[in-house]
């Protein structure tokens, strides 16, 4: 049954066939849309015509490539820019909630920490309406009060923003409250007694003990900031981003020009977690 | 030896201010206010006059109107039911990536489960579509092979529409029964086996009740992933596959009727955070356990 155990022959190549059949189920559609990226067809199907890089490179009217398509491009610029400064938002306001709540006391510290994990359990499309009710009623009072109209309260760039940060910041301070709880508390009692403020323990001593996992955190904010959809649907201006931008090609002009930054993603994503899990390795050898 | 002073100071605590001001702010900002402007505004209707007022009639729409409420139930079933699934589909496979096969090769397999999760639910959808259409990568083997002569109609269907649901939340069920199985000790197995218990014994009576805590963990964000959902519905479901947050979208973007859909959002809240809260009540486990 286990590694431990005997097994008889049906137990264990029956286990391997279905372990099998699993792993070919998961990248089965990964392996559909990486094949059709290089088809030299007009249609995202089979058969196969021959190899072709026109899907990224061409710059025809008939067929034009991922790389000559200037809205795609501009999608994918609008993608990683507010994913970078989603993650670097969610990063400190995440580690600073990590650090709230495993290191101090106050009142109604209860209730502060069940509404920070909320966003795990709000359905992405709620968080996406509910932002978007609110900035549209304060963007409208403001406009009323004041007349002045402000971008951010309208479907924008940075409404997308703050959208993603609202759930970005809890899953960082997951992250980083894992790792605080491993921390010696030792450490930052050493430093204040040697005349640190609280402050400049944190920033000294707490902080470089965190840093790999909010470096991690960083990465998962971006990833996703990056691949998010349901709220951001909700909350999007006249600048698509990516995944929205792939959204309405699926659903209204599909060309294999999908397939490509489809494999692009697949291959970059594929490439990270690859280098992650040598450094990962290495570093379990060398301890 | 100088005593170090540790405890809280009487006086003004200048961390605490600093930490929590920024915290306060996205908490209330982003999430308290817009949940209950969620609230209001799915009370709220325009009368004869053009003016909004209180009302009952986003709430009293849904419960007249059957294709609502039926949407409503048919999407908690179905993601009752692909929870369920996820679970029966993804609990071996976890099993032997901690117990049955190397330390070594485990950690290649793992690998390959986290890639789709991060590549993303648009791309793999979107693989989806093109594996099933009917001029898709499956129908157009089959009938190369010659095991059909006409396309087998999967796209747009039920069938398609649970796939998607299944391939993007299942892993989600995988990591977090691994992290419990991690920590069951081998030699409990051993000695239930040693003991003449039966492969089916061990599983009922030792391996089942020890991994629940993962097992609860892995189904609350399941059922949440696809309860919430769009995309696989939209995008591989058919015309009858209709998705509660299908409603939601088209009352907000395309009859821009925002208090009905408030009002939709506001119910589909409430189912959410009620099985939530029945699954975590029924297994005694915290909320903040799920997401770790």
């Amino acid at each position: 049954m286990i590694r431990s155990l005997p097994n008889t022959p049906l137990y264990k190549y029956g286990y391997r066939i279905y372990i099998t059949l699993f792993f070919l189920f998961l990248v089965m559609p990964l392996i559909a849309i990486s094949v059709l990226a290089f088809n030299d067809s007009n249609y995202i199907a089979l058969p196969w015509n021959g190899f072709t890089l026109d899907w990224f490179f061409s710059a025809t009217d008939e067929r034009e490539g991922l790389f000559a398509d200037s809205n795609l491009i501009e999608s994918i610029f609008t993608s990683l820019t507010s994913g970078l400064i989603v993650a670097t938002m969610s990063t400190i306001i995440g580690t600073m909630a990590a650090l709230l709540f495993e290191e101090e006391e106050f009142r109604f510290k209860g209730l502060l920490y069940f509404l920070a994990l909320t966003p795990l359990v709000i359905p992405g499309v709620i968080l996406g309406i509910s932002i978007l009710l609110s900035s549209t009623y304060a963007g409208n009072y403001i406009e009323k009060t004041f007349g002045i109209d402000i971008e951010l309260f309208r479907p924008s760039y940075w409404l997308v923003i703050l959208g993603q940060f609202s759930f970005g910041a809890t899953y960082v301070m997951l992250l980083v409250s894992a790792r605080l709880k491993k921390y010696d508390r030792s450490l930052e009692e050493a430093a204040l007694s040697l005349k640190a403020t609280r402050v400049q323990a944190i920033w000294y001593v707490t902080i470089p003990f965190l840093r790999p996992a909010i470096i991690g955190a960083f990465v998962v904010a971006f990833l996703l900031s990056f691949s998010n959809i349901n709220t951001t649907i909700f909350l999007v201006g006249s600048d698509p981003t990516l995944p929205i931008d792939l959204y309405s090609r699926i659903r209204f002009s599909s060309t294999p020009v999908l397939n490509a930054i489809s494999f692009l993603i697949v291959l970059i994503i594929t490439v990270v977690a690859f280098i992650n899990f040598f450094i990962a390795r290495r570093k379990e050898n060398i301890d | 030896m100088e005593q170090v002073n540790t405890k809280p100071k009487k006086h003004f605590n200048v961390t605490l201010f600093l930490l929590i001001i920024p915290v306060l702010l996205w908490l209330v900002l982003l999430i308290v206010l817009p949940h209950m402007d969620l609230l209001i505004s799915s009370f709220q209707m325009e009368n004869d006059e053009g003016d909004m007022v209180f009302s009952f009639g986003n709430y009293l729409a849904f419960f007249q109107n059957k294709i609502y409420w039926f949407t409503f139930v048919k999407t908690a079933a179905y993601a009752i039911g692909i929870t369920i699934l996820a679970f029966i589909i993804t609990f071996p496979v976890a099993f032997y990536l901690t117990k049955v096969v190397s330390k070594k090769h485990a950690s290649v397999f793992i690998l390959l489960l986290l890639i789709p999760l991060w590549v993303g639910e648009l791309v793999t959808v979107y693989g989806w579509m093109v594996l099933l259409g009917d001029h898709g990568i499956i129908n157009h083997v089959l009938m190369t092979i010659g095991i059909i002569d006409s396309p087998i109609n999967m796209l747009y269907t039920n069938f398609s529409m649970i796939i998607g649901l299944l391939y993007m939340s299942m892993l989600f069920m995988v990591v977090p029964v691994m992290s419990t199985l991690e920590s069951l000790d081998d030699s409990l197995i051993e000695a239930a086996s040693d003991l003449g218990a039966s492969k089916w014994t061990i599983f009922r009576t030792i391996i089942i009740p020890y991994s629940m805590p993962g097992i609860v963990s892995g189904a609350i964000i399941v059922f949440m992933l696809v309860i919430g959902d769009y995309l696989a519905p939209n995008i591989l479901g058919g015309k009858s596959s209709l998705w509660f947050t299908e409603q939601i979208y088209n009352e907000f973007l395309s009859t821009f009727n925002w208090n009905e859909g408030a009002a939709f959002g506001f119910l589909l809240l409430m189912l959410s955070s009620g099985i939530i809260w029945l699954a975590l009540r029924l297994s005694g486990q915290k909320l903040d356990k799920v997401g770790s």
